[in-house]
């Protein structure tokens, strides 16, 4: 079916299904029970689930195939941001042409670094990536301020009458697809649980879906057996009479347009735009994102912008009076030493746990969440099998 | 007019003259053994034929054309493939994979983009692997892990990715270096067969003097960067220089 097959095709479906099904499924706690603080089926978070999960998935198509770990990619999500904002302050405020024109600039701004950098392997690479990241997000801060906004960024604002958009005088526009609001929901409530279905969502949903199902292909085709030949082995390649540099720079083009198909998604669900979004930090995110969910595997890096989203915005909400209430049933002192221990962890603190979480993953399961699940199924089939498995090809291997 | 012809090359590395003034003529469908002393300059030559390095001065000439200048996935291209000493292929990749992709660089030149296509659907490319990893006693490998194979057959698939290209010159480079008695010997009886089988010319830079001298139609013997002497295995074999180079004045 659609071109693929096997494990690929139950793959794809298992992804499409949790995707379209999200707002039912991260919303297992009932509205009014004291576990619904960690319900994640509200539009805003499931729509960056899957924004950031684009995102990653075209960061694995470089760093997962190729081995070349850019620290740069975060430049790449804002450059296609700033052109959507853009597109939809001057042209439309159908977010279609804005996400368009965010995927050719990125595209276009992935040329550029990918000639310059790929010159270099390595870390050579990683490091001229991140100057790239580093001197945007320093232009957009500052002498792009007419373009970019500067520190305050971009935003649709009242006087905005974009070319084929009808905005009554002094009406902000909204962001809609073909009419279809972006914030639009409709709530649905079953005895105490509520689903929130946004077409914000919907809309990116979907684009994941295609987006995954290409990288699917890409994975799957000569081309991407191409890729993975540059990482095991560049020399082979050459002397292959295979030209390899085009082979990066396409890949690295093609994961840096996945980055400004995220970028102009962001700004089509939330129509503002600041230079932090190309802050460094953004780029080592979404390396955490591949590494934690597994590089080089297709689900992988799907898993891991979930479980790092789910992290920052879930665990960061559980402040001391949770965590109070949640000891309560104890003697005061033990639940006050309770609270202690675990407020470093929680709340502001998130990032501490999320550090622990990933230095356990890269130590004990360097394929990322995805060996663990191989390890948790190879569990079930008996350990025969798993040896089995171990000398076979088909095993999806971590990148390094 | 052989066909590789090699004139008047030098290459210096600082104050180290590792070529000078060599010439080489390589005959079509024969095999070309080189043989020398370490140091004696022959991985050096065979660097230049290959396009890893440029010599300072001379020519290289392959089937009537320069190879100087060129990359080597551009010298690939026009017909040279190269073994070398240590077995390179594509560790991360199953065998079957390593023979699709020496088979696409034959096919579809030197850079294609074809993302969309599937790698399963390329039935002929996939029947032609099967039938060099049969000729080679790799059939039932085709799904391994090529990493995880031993060095022998490591070498064997790094030999049919290069046969499998149709070149017209094959390079070795140390093929049977660091290998036992018996493996040394299985890869003379495949190199015998895989010559007996096609068209191909064969330039092998080798140690061993058992492998030379079983394979070699010419042999040119190196040392100090210029070769000492060309001729057959059986001229080269009493040959007072040869033993001058190899075991120093005293013999």
């Amino acid at each position: 079916m659609l071109g693929i097959k096997g494990k690929d095709l139950s793959v794809f479906i298992l992804v499409a299904v949790l995707a379209l099904l999200a707002p039912f499924l991260l919303n297992p706690f009932p509205v009014d029970s004291a576990m619904a603080q960690f319900n994640a089926g509200y539009p805003d978070l499931m729509q960056r689930f899957v924004i950031f999960g684009i995102f990653a998935i075209g960061f694995n198509i470089l760093f997962g195939l190729t081995g070349y770990l850019s620290f740069g990619h975060a430049a790449f999500l804002g450059v296609g941001s700033y052109a959507a904002i853009w597109m939809m302050k001057l042209v439309s405020l159908n977010i279609v042409p804005g996400i368009i024109m965010a995927i050719v600039f990125a595209g276009l701004f992935s040329v550029l670094v990918g000639y310059i950098s790929l010159r270099r392997s390595g870390i050579y690479f990683s490091i001229l990536t991140l100057a790239f990241a580093q001197m945007s997000y320093a232009l957009a801060y500052s002498v792009l301020t007419p373009i970019t906004g500067g520190e305050t960024g971009l935003q649709i604002k009242p006087g905005d009458t974009p070319l084929l958009s009808n905005v009554a005088e002094g009406e902000i526009g909204r962001a809609n697809f073909f009419g279809l609001e972006m914030s639009d929901s409709s709530v649905i409530t079953l005895g105490g649980w509520e689903f929130t279905m946004n077409v914000g969502y919907y809309v990116c949903a979907v684009v994941m879906i295609a987006a995954f199902y290409l990288a699917i292909r890409i994975f799957r085709s000569p081309f991407g057996m191409m890729l993975r030949a540059v990482k095991s082995n560049q020399q082979r390649m050459n002397y292959t009479g295979l030209n390899s540099k085009p082979y990066t720079l396409a890949a690295f083009v093609i994961s840096g347009m996945y980055a400004g198909l995220a970028g102009g998604l962001m700004v089509a669900m939330d129509t503002q735009v600041g230079p932090e979004r190309m802050f460094w930090t953004a780029s080592g995110e979404v390396v955490l994102m591949t590494i934690l969910g597994g590089a080089g595997t297709l689900i992988g890096p799907v898993l891991g912008a979930g479980f790092i989203k789910y992290m920052e915005n879930i665990v960061s909400k559980i402040n001391s009076t949770v965590l109070h209430e949640w000891f309560a049933f104890l003697p005061d002192g033990m639940e006050d030493f309770l609270v202690t221990i675990f407020y470093p962890f929680v709340g502001k603190g998130w990032h501490l746990t999320l550090g622990l979480m990933f230095m356990a993953v890269v130590i004990f399961l360097p394929g990322g969440l995805v060996q663990g699940g191989q390890k948790i199924a190879a569990m079930f089939r008996g350990k025969k099998a798993a040896e089995k498995d171990g000398k076979t090809a088909n095993q999806q291997t971590p990148a390094e | 007019m052989g066909i590789l012809e090699v004139k008047n090359v030098n290459k210096r590395f600082g104050g180290l003259q590792a070529l000078g003034d060599v010439n080489l003529s390589v005959a079509e469908n024969t095999v070309h053994a080189i043989i020398g002393p370490n140091g004696a300059g022959k991985s050096t030559l065979l660097n230049c034929l290959v396009g890893k390095l440029i010599p300072d001065t001379g020519s290289v000439m392959f089937a009537g054309q320069s190879v100087l200048g060129r990359k080597p996935y551009e010298i690939n291209q026009m017909g040279i493939s190269r073994v070398f000493q240590t077995p390179e292929i594509f560790g991360d990749l199953s065998v079957m994979e390593n023979m699709m992709i020496p088979l696409l660089a034959k096919r579809d030149g030197s850079f294609r983009m074809h993302a969309i296509e599937s790698l399963e659907d390329e039935r002929e490319l996939r029947a032609e692997a099967e039938k060099m990893l049969d000729e080679v006693n790799m059939l039932d490998k085709q799904d391994m892990h090529s990493a995880s194979m031993s060095r022998g057959d490591k070498r064997r698939l790094e030999m049919a990715m290069c046969l499998i290209q149709r070149p017209k010159l094959l390079l070795l480079d140390e093929p049977t270096a660091g290998m036992a008695r018996a493996d040394t010997n299985n890869t003379i009886d495949l190199l015998k067969e895989i010559k007996e089988k096609r068209d191909i010319t064969m330039c092998i830079i080798e140690h061993d003097m058992h492998v030379v001298f079983s394979l070699a139609d010419r042999i040119t013997v190196l040392a100090q960067g210029t070769p000492l002497v060309e001729d057959t295995p059986e001229n080269i074999k009493g040959h007072p220089k040869v033993k001058e180079a190899y075991l120093g004045e005293a013999a």
